[in-house]
C-alpha cells in the first residue's frame, strides 16, 4: 500500500484531518487517565478488611455515663448473646469501615511522631471473633487483656497485634516481633502480626495508611464500652442484626442506639466506598460516551469523504483497482489520522496526569496504560471506518463515466 | 434575512438526517455532562452569606509547644484560654466561639426515645453574625452568655421531631442531665458549605460528614453548654499528658475551641491583625506560647484553605469539560466536511452577489440551530444526570436541584459551543472562491 497518495489527498483536507486528529488526541488523553483513575478507585475499594465481613455486624450505643459502663457492657453482652443465631458478642472500640475509630500518631523514639494509625481496643475473644489471620508471633493470651484504668484509652503497657502493612511501615525488612512503639504515655509491644486489618476511617495518610492498624487487648469497661461486634452465620446475619437493633431498647433502656452505624460490616463497607463507586461509575460512563462520540465522528467524516470521492473511486476502479485496494485505502487513511492523533494524545495524557497529580490526589500514570489507550483507539478507528470503507469499496467502476 | 437563513439551515439539516442527528446527540451528551457537573460544583461552591463574605474572619494563634508534630501551624483550633481571651477582648464588631459536641437529647412529656445529636456551644453573636433565620423566638443575650443561663435554640428538624413543628418557645428539652429552656426555633437552615464549622458537619457521634451535612440541632450559650455537656467534649489535638479528665477540656493542654469575628472595614481588619499578633507576642513573653505565628483568613480564603469542595467533584467537572471539548472538535470536523461539500452552492450564492459575511452568517445559523436542538437534549440529560446525583447517598445529594438559571445556561452554553464549533467551518466556507466552483459545475 502506498502512503504517498493518501497523504496527498489528506493535504486537501488539512483542517478536517487536524480536527479529527485533535479529537482523537483528547479522547486518548482522557481515556488513559480515566482508566488509570478507575483502576485506582477499584483497587481502593478492594482492600482486604482482614475480618470475616460476611459474618460480622456491629451495634453502637451512646448516651451513657462513665459510671454505667460495667452494667451496660454486662447487659449488652448477655442480652445480645441471647438472640438466636448469635455466635459471639465482644466489646471493641470500632470496626473496619465503621467510622468513629481511635486514631492517633505514634512514635518509636518518644520524640518524633511519624505515622498516624488506628487503634482497635477489644475484649477477650475479639481477634478470634473478627477472624484475624495471624502470620507471625502469637495472639494475646488471657493475661494480656488488662483493665482500663480511669478514663484511659489503653492499659499502660500492652502486648499488641499489628498488621503486616504497619510492620512494613515502621520496621521495613526487620522482624517486628518484640519491637516497641508509643503513643503519649502508653507503651505498646508487638506480640504478633496479622495479615490484614483495615481502618474504620481514612487517616490523613488516606489509602496509603488504609491498613495501618493495631489491635490492643483490654478488658471491657472504662473507655471500652458501647460498641459491640456480633458474629453470626452469614445467612442468619441480617436477621440477627434486625433483632439486635430492636433488642437494644429492652436490654439497655435509656441509652441511644446509633441507627447510622449499627449495621453489618458489608453494609458499612459499601457505604464507606460509596464515593469511590460513584466516581468509578462516572468514569466508565465518560469513557463509553467518549468512545461512542469519537467513533461516530469518524464514521460521519469518513462517510462524507467517501461520498465526495465517489468519482475518484470510480476512476480508480475503472483503472483496475480491486475492491480490496479501495477498502485498504480508507483503512490506511484512518490509521494515519488516528496515529497522528495518538501521537499528540500520548503527550497530552502525560501532561494531564502531571496536572492532576499536582491538584488532586491522583497517582502517577502507569506507563503501560499508554499502549492500552493507543491500541483501543486504533481498533476504534478501524471499526468506525469499516462501514464507510466498505461502502467506498462497493462503488462501481461505472461511476467514473457518470456526472463528469 | 435571518429567518431565511434559518429556513436554509433547516433544509440543510434535513438533507443529511443521520449526520445531523449525530451532531445533535454529540452536543447534547457533551452539554448534559458539563451542565450536570457544573451544577453540582456551583451548588457545592455555595454562596453562604454573600453580603458578609468579606467581613467574616477566622483568627488563629498557635498555643502548641515548639516540638508538636504537625506541619500546618497554626492549627485550626485554639485552647480554651486563648479563645476566651480573644473573645473577651471584644475587639471585633462581633465575635463568636464555636465548639461541637455530641449530646443526648430528649424532651420531658414527649414520648420518644432519647437521640444523640450535635450541640453547638456558641455565643450570642452567632445568630446575627451568620444571619441565622428564626421561625419562632430568637437567640439569647450577651448577658445570658455571661450568666451561664440554661437556654437553647433548636433546629427546625428537631422541633418537628419533638414538638411536631409547633411553636415550642418556652418549652423544655433535656440535654444530658439538664433541663434547658427553648428560646428560639430556627427556620429550615442549610448553609452550604457549612462554613463556620471547623471540621465540617458532624453527626451526633462526631463522625464527620464533610462540609455539606446539616448544621447542628441544638445551640446553647458557650459556657452554659460546657457545664451541661461536661465530659463529652473532644479535642482536636493535645500535647503533654493530654486532658486530666477526658471530655473536660477547659484547663487542658488541648486545642478544641474556634473563634469567628466580624470586621466591618479594612482598617478594623488591620487593627485586629495587629491585636492578634500583639496577643501572641504577649503570650510568648509570659511563657505560654512557643510560637508567635498567627493567621487570619476571611471566609472565602478559609473555605479554600480547607478545600471544602470534594476533589472528586472537581475532577468530574474537568472530565466533563474535556469531554465537551471532544464533542466540540467532533462537531467542528463534521461541520467543516459538510459545509465544504456544498462548495458548489456557496459558489453560486457568492456569484449571485452574496457577501462573505452573508455566507458566513448562513452557516453560523445552521450551527446555532444544531446547538439549540442539542440544548434540548442537553437539558434532558442534565435533568437525568442530576437525578442520578440526588440518588447517590452523598451528604450534599439533597441540596442538588435545578432552577431557571440552570435551564437558561444550558441553552446558552449549547448554542455558544455550537457557534464556536461552527465558526471555523463557516469562515472556511465563506472563503470558497466562486469562480473556481462555477467552473466545475
Amino acid at each position: 500500500m502506498q502512503i504517498q497518495p493518501i497523504l496527498a489527498a489528506l493535504k486537501q483536507h488539512k483542517l478536517a484531518t487536524f480536527l479529527i486528529a485533535m479529537e482523537i488526541a483528547l479522547a486518548c488523553a482522557v481515556l488513559v487517565n480515566a482508566l488509570s483513575l478507575i483502576v485506582n478507585r477499584l483497587s481502593a475499594m478492594h482492600i482486604l478488611s482482614g475480618v470475616d465481613e460476611a459474618s460480622l455486624g456491629t451495634i453502637v450505643v451512646t448516651g451513657f455515663e462513665p459510671q454505667q459502663v460495667n452494667d451496660l457492657n454486662a447487659r449488652m453482652i448477655t442480652g445480645l448473646r441471647a438472640i438466636p443465631g448469635v455466635e459471639s458478642v465482644d466489646v471493641i472500640t470500632s470496626v473496619p469501615f465503621g467510622g468513629r475509630g481511635l486514631v492517633s500518631g505514634i512514635t518509636l523514639d518518644r520524640k518524633h511522631y511519624d505515622s498516624v494509625i488506628e487503634f482497635y481496643v477489644g475484649s477477650p475473644g475479639t481477634p478470634e471473633a473478627l477472624g484475624l489471620k495471624l502470620v507471625a508471633g502469637s495472639v494475646p493470651s488471657t493475661d494480656d487483656y488488662q483493665p482500663l484504668v480511669g478514663r484511659d484509652y489503653f492499659p499502660a503497657s500492652s502486648r499488641v497485634l499489628i498488621t503486616r502493612a504497619l510492620a512494613g511501615r515502621l520496621w521495613p525488612d526487620r522482624n517486628p516481633l518484640g519491637k516497641e512503639f508509643w503513643m503519649a504515655k502508653w507503651q505498646f509491644r508487638v506480640s504478633g502480626v496479622v495479615a490484614n486489618l483495615a481502618v474504620s476511617r481514612y487517616t490523613e495518610y488516606g489509602e496509603r495508611g488504609a491498613e495501618w492498624c493495631v489491635f490492643v487487648p483490654a478488658l471491657p469497661g472504662g473507655q471500652l464500652a458501647g460498641t459491640y461486634i456480633i458474629r453470626a452465620q452469614p445467612r442468619q446475619l441480617d436477621r440477627v442484626m434486625v433483632a439486635a437493633r430492636a433488642a437494644v431498647a429492652k436490654i439497655a433502656p435509656g441509652v441511644v442506639l446509633d441507627e447510622e452505624d449499627s449495621h453489618t460490616i458489608s453494609f458499612l463497607r459499601a457505604r464507606f466506598f460509596q464515593a469511590d463507586r460513584t466516581m468509578a461509575g462516572v468514569l466508565v460512563g465518560v469513557i463509553v460516551a467518549l468512545l461512542a462520540v469519537t467513533a461516530f465522528g469518524i464514521v460521519g467524516l469518513a462517510s462524507f469523504w467517501v461520498a465526495q470521492r465517489r468519482k475518484q473511486i470510480g476512476i480508480r476502479r475503472a483503472l483496475g483497482a480491486m475492491r480490496m485496494d479501495i477498502l485498504r485505502y480508507f483503512q490506511t487513511e484512518n490509521f494515519l489520522i488516528v496515529s497522528f492523533g495518538i501521537a499528540i494524545g500520548v503527550a497530552l495524557a502525560i501532561v494531564i496526569n502531571l496536572v492532576l497529580m499536582k491538584f488532586f490526589e491522583v497517582p502517577r500514570l502507569p506507563p503501560w496504560y499508554l499502549p492500552i489507550g493507543v491500541v483501543v483507539l486504533w481498533l476504534l478507528g478501524q471499526l468506525a471506518v469499516l462501514w464507510p470503507a466498505l461502502r467506498a469499496a462497493s462503488v462501481p467502476p461505472a461511476e467514473a463515466t457518470r456526472t463528469v | 434575512m435571518f429567518g431565511y437563513y434559518l429556513t436554509l439551515a433547516l433544509r440543510s439539516l434535513r438533507r443529511n438526517p443521520a449526520l445531523t442527528a449525530l451532531m445533535i446527540v454529540a452536543i447534547a451528551v457533551g452539554i448534559g455532562a458539563a451542565m450536570t457537573t457544573l451544577t453540582v460544583l456551583h451548588i457545592l461552591s455555595g454562596d453562604s452569606l454573600p453580603g458578609k463574605r468579606t467581613q467574616l474572619f477566622f483568627p488563629q494563634v498557635d498555643p502548641t509547644p515548639a516540638d508538636l508534630y504537625n506541619a500546618h501551624h497554626p492549627l485550626n483550633m485554639m485552647d480554651y484560654g486563648s479563645a476566651v481571651d480573644l473573645w473577651n477582648a471584644r475587639r471585633a464588631d462581633r465575635q463568636t466561639l464555636v465548639v461541637q459536641s455530641p449530646v443526648k437529647v430528649s424532651a420531658p412529656g414527649v414520648d420518644r426515645p432519647p437521640m444523640m445529636l450535635t450541640l453547638l456551644a456558641t455565643t450570642s453573636d452567632f445568630f446575627p453574625m451568620f444571619e441565622v433565620p428564626f421561625e419562632y423566638g430568637g437567640g439569647w443575650t450577651a448577658q445570658e452568655d455571661k450568666n451561664r443561663v440554661h437556654v437553647a435554640v433548636i433546629s427546625s428538624d428537631l422541633n418537628d421531631k419533638l414538638f411536631a413543628g409547633q411553636d415550642s418557645v418556652g418549652r423544655t428539652i433535656r440535654l444530658k442531665d439538664s433541663d434547658v429552656r427553648i428560646v428560639g426555633v430556627l427556620e429550615p437552615w442549610r448553609p452550604h458549605p457549612l462554613f463556620y464549622d471547623v471540621e465540617g458537619s458532624v453527626t451526633g457521634n462526631m463522625v464527620s460528614m464533610g462540609y455539606y451535612g446539616k448544621p447542628e440541632d441544638v445551640f446553647m450559650p458557650f459556657f452554659a453548654a460546657l457545664d451541661v455537656n461536661d465530659g463529652n467534649f473532644s479535642q482536636f489535638t493535645c500535647w503533654g499528658r493530654g486532658p486530666a479528665r477526658p471530655g473536660h477540656l477547659e484547663d487542658s493542654p488541648c486545642l478544641w475551641v474556634a473563634l469567628w469575628v466580624q470586621l466591618g472595614s479594612a482598617a478594623k481588619v488591620a487593627d485586629y491583625r495587629a491585636f492578634l499578633n500583639n496577643y501572641a507576642q504577649q503570650q510568648k513573653a509570659v511563657g505560654r506560647f512557643a510560637n508567635t505565628d498567627t493567621r487570619m483568613l476571611d471566609l472565602m480564603q478559609r473555605l479554600d484553605y480547607e478545600q471544602v469542595i470534594p476533589g472528586n467533584v472537581k475532577l468530574q467537572t474537568w472530565l466533563a469539560v474535556a469531554f465537551l471539548a471532544i464533542c466540540l472538535f467532533n462537531m467542528m470536523g463534521l461541520l467543516l466536511a459538510k459545509f465544504l461539500r456544498r462548495a458548489g452552492d456557496i459558489g453560486v450564492r457568492r456569484a449571485l452577489g452574496a457577501s462573505r459575511q452573508a455566507v458566513c452568517a448562513q452557516y453560523l445559523a445552521e450551527a446555532g440551530m444544531i446547538g439549540l436542538i442539542g440544548g434540548i437534549g442537553g437539558w434532558l440529560l442534565t435533568l437525568s444526570g442530576l437525578w442520578l446525583v440526588r440518588r447517590q447517598q452523598m451528604p450534599y445529594s439533597d441540596l442538588v436541584h435545578v432552577d431557571v438559571s440552570t435551564f437558561i445556561i444550558t441553552f446558552v452554553l449549547a448554542v455558544a459551543v455550537s457557534l464556536l464549533a461552527g465558526a471555523l467551518p463557516a469562515v472556511r466556507a465563506s472563503r470558497v472562491a466562486p469562480a473556481l466552483q462555477l467552473k466545475t459545475l
